[in-house]
């Protein structure tokens, strides 16, 4: 059973230590040869990664196997300071109902700490956007949707310390 | 011990999961976070009005959260907004029960895609 929060949260935050450089995070977020071993598995595609730049993720072989469309999520760079910050636009088209909550906002921000260890920290703010909110969160996990950006930074986080990925 | 911030990576791993267990092996910080899944990013004033203790006392208490990366506080204007974290869960979760579900998971994972080609 899952539990819809009882008022519109607007904004979600994730943060995470991972044992690698702000550069090899900045490229797992950045790079599709690195986005497809972690999270949900597709390749992300940044025409340019500065402001205007064109962002689109894509489905993985596997779920588009499920029939899911080629298309996963689009957006446009708004700042981009590497490999410090990414600010992005950020859109789920993968059903009709979460496009149609439209564009959010999300912030990717990398702060190199001690001993090797980076700090990513994750903004995602999500006004007028309760069902991709709820879906982000985990809380359709049970369904098959997944972990949200939980899973995906826990995922990240093994890849890049282990160099193995927890995808199959 | 006081604490040192030059730890090694492994010191801060293990330092990491002692914290967040320590964290949560408290019935009051457990309602704090439970608060912050209900509504997220908020005050200290919103969150103390909601417990019987003095306003020091929260502050203790999400300290201790905020050190276990379970709360992440941000400013917002004026205001410090606290944040739920479910990250360090999801990696206890990633790590520790994972581990002793997967057979059956997988199991499940299978019945569901036999269910779903036949269907």
């Amino acid at each position: 059973m899952t539990t819809m929060p009882d008022t519109a949260v607007t904004t979600q935050v994730y943060r995470v230590y991972i044992r690698a450089t702000p550069e090899a995070i900045w490229d797992a977020i950045t790079k599709p040869e690195w986005s497809r071993k972690y999270g949900y598995g597709g390749d992300v595609e940044y025409d340019d990664l500065r402001p205007g730049g064109a962002y689109h993720a894509y489905t993985s072989p596997e779920m588009r196997a499920h029939g899911a469309p080629d298309l996963a999520i689009d957006g446009e760079v708004i700042e981009s300071d590497p490999p410090r910050k990414l600010v992005q636009t950020w859109r789920m088209l993968m059903d009709e109902q979460l496009a149609s909550e439209g564009f959010t906002r999300l912030t990717y921000e990398i702060a190199e700490g001690e001993g090797g260890v980076t700090k990513l920290t994750l903004t995602h703010e999500l006004e007028g956007a309760p069902q991709l909110a709820h879906l982000l969160s985990g809380g359709l996990e049970d369904v098959g949707a997944g972990g949200g950006w939980s899973f995906v930074l826990s995922s990240l986080k093994s890849l890049l310390e282990t160099g193995e990925s927890m995808l199959h | 011990m006081t604490c040192d911030l030059s730890v090694t990576y492994f010191n801060r791993v293990t330092d990491d999961d002692d914290r967040v267990f320590k964290a949560l092996a408290d019935p009051t910080r457990r309602f704090l976070l439970d608060r912050l899944f209900a509504r997220d990013g908020r005050t200290l004033t919103e969150l103390e009005s909601e417990l019987e203790m003095t306003r020091f006392g929260v502050m203790k208490h999400l300290r201790v959260l905020e050190e276990a990366g379970l709360v992440v506080a941000r400013r917002s204007g004026r205001e410090k907004l606290h944040f739920l974290n479910p990250v360090p869960i999801r990696l206890i979760h990633d790590r520790w029960i994972d581990k002793y579900t997967e057979r059956r998971v997988s199991a499940l994972a299978d019945l569901k895609s036999e269910l779903e080609g036949t269907a």
